[in-house]
């Protein structure tokens, strides 16, 4: 499974890289697709394959369709330049700051010194994750519930206009 | 390169989601479009979801990881639809998405208009 699991962070990492890099903005959100589809795979060789399921539904699947359906509603006249980005100076400070925060977070990350993880136990099924929602986290649950209907509410609230005639 | 061919553990786990949350972080800071900007939000929150679920199949085991990952989709994707909103409103209102055109919130008679 080791291999694996390189080929799709390989795959996460090139869709990540040509989302960034694209200039023409639909470009972009198909990189990210692809992203997200590497990003699920993982999930999958890391045996967590109830997320990685709902990785596929829920970001390539929904967050993908809601992009793509946000870049069509708004007017663009030349879509080969339509993902503007700042000036070269700033763009090379952007990178020297990424670059920064990088090193910084693999400095940490060689010099902590973590224990061997046991990836060999048996997956994490859909029940455990069910029995867990519904009891320890019963509260939490019901919170997002609520939190998504009032983000649907607001959404589409203001996207509609509100009292304009 | 002896260290690419042992088991996946969490070094690896943690490096990849530093490199993709960095790549994030270069396009949050290099984009005008709002669109692409929130397009790096999600890539962000994505690197730390693998995080989450990274700590709890290697280390916990009793799932609170995998579940607290499930919590950041629902309030990720509530983020993403309130933010694509905002985006399309800004359009009609100003014809322009692009973040750094949207500052003039002293000219108030106009920006109703």
């Amino acid at each position: 499974m080791e291999i694996l699991f390189y080929i799709f962070a390989l795959v996460s990492i090139v869709g990540a890289l040509g989302m960034v890099l694209s200039h023409n903005i639909v470009h972009s959100a198909l990189y990210l697709v692809l992203c997200f589809i590497g990003l699920a795979l993982t999930y999958f060789s890391i045996s967590a394959p109830f997320l990685g399921a709902v990785q596929l539904m829920v970001y390539s699947g929904a967050v993908a369709i809601l992009i793509v359906m946000a870049i069509m509603m708004v007017r663009r006249t030349d879509m080969s330049v339509s993902s503007p980005t700042q000036s070269l100076i700033k763009r090379f400070v952007g990178a020297g700051m990424a670059a920064l925060f990088f090193v910084l977070m693999g400095l940490s990350i060689a010099l902590t010194p973590l224990g061997a993880g046991e990836s060999a136990l048996p997956a994490t099924e859909a029940a455990d994750l069910a029995g867990l929602l519904l009891s320890r986290f019963a509260l939490p649950f019901e919170l997002v519930a609520i939190l998504l209907l009032a983000a649907m509410l607001g959404a589409l609230l203001l996207a509609r206009g509100g009292d304009e005639s | 390169m002896s260290f690419l061919f042992d088991s996946v553990g969490m070094p690896q786990i943690l490096g990849l989601s530093a490199f993709l949350f960095s790549i994030g972080l270069y396009g949050l800071f290099t984009r005008r479009g709002i669109i692409a900007i929130l397009m790096c939000v999600e890539l962000m929150l994505n690197a730390v979801n693998l995080n989450l679920i990274g700590f709890d199949r290697l280390y916990v085991h009793d799932g609170g990881g995998q579940v607290m990952a499930l919590f950041s989709i629902a309030v990720a994707a509530a983020e993403l639809a309130v933010g694509l909103a905002l985006t399309i409103r800004l359009f009609r209102l100003r014809f322009t998405t692009n973040a750094d055109e949207a500052d003039t919130i002293r000219e108030f008679k106009d920006f109703r208009d």
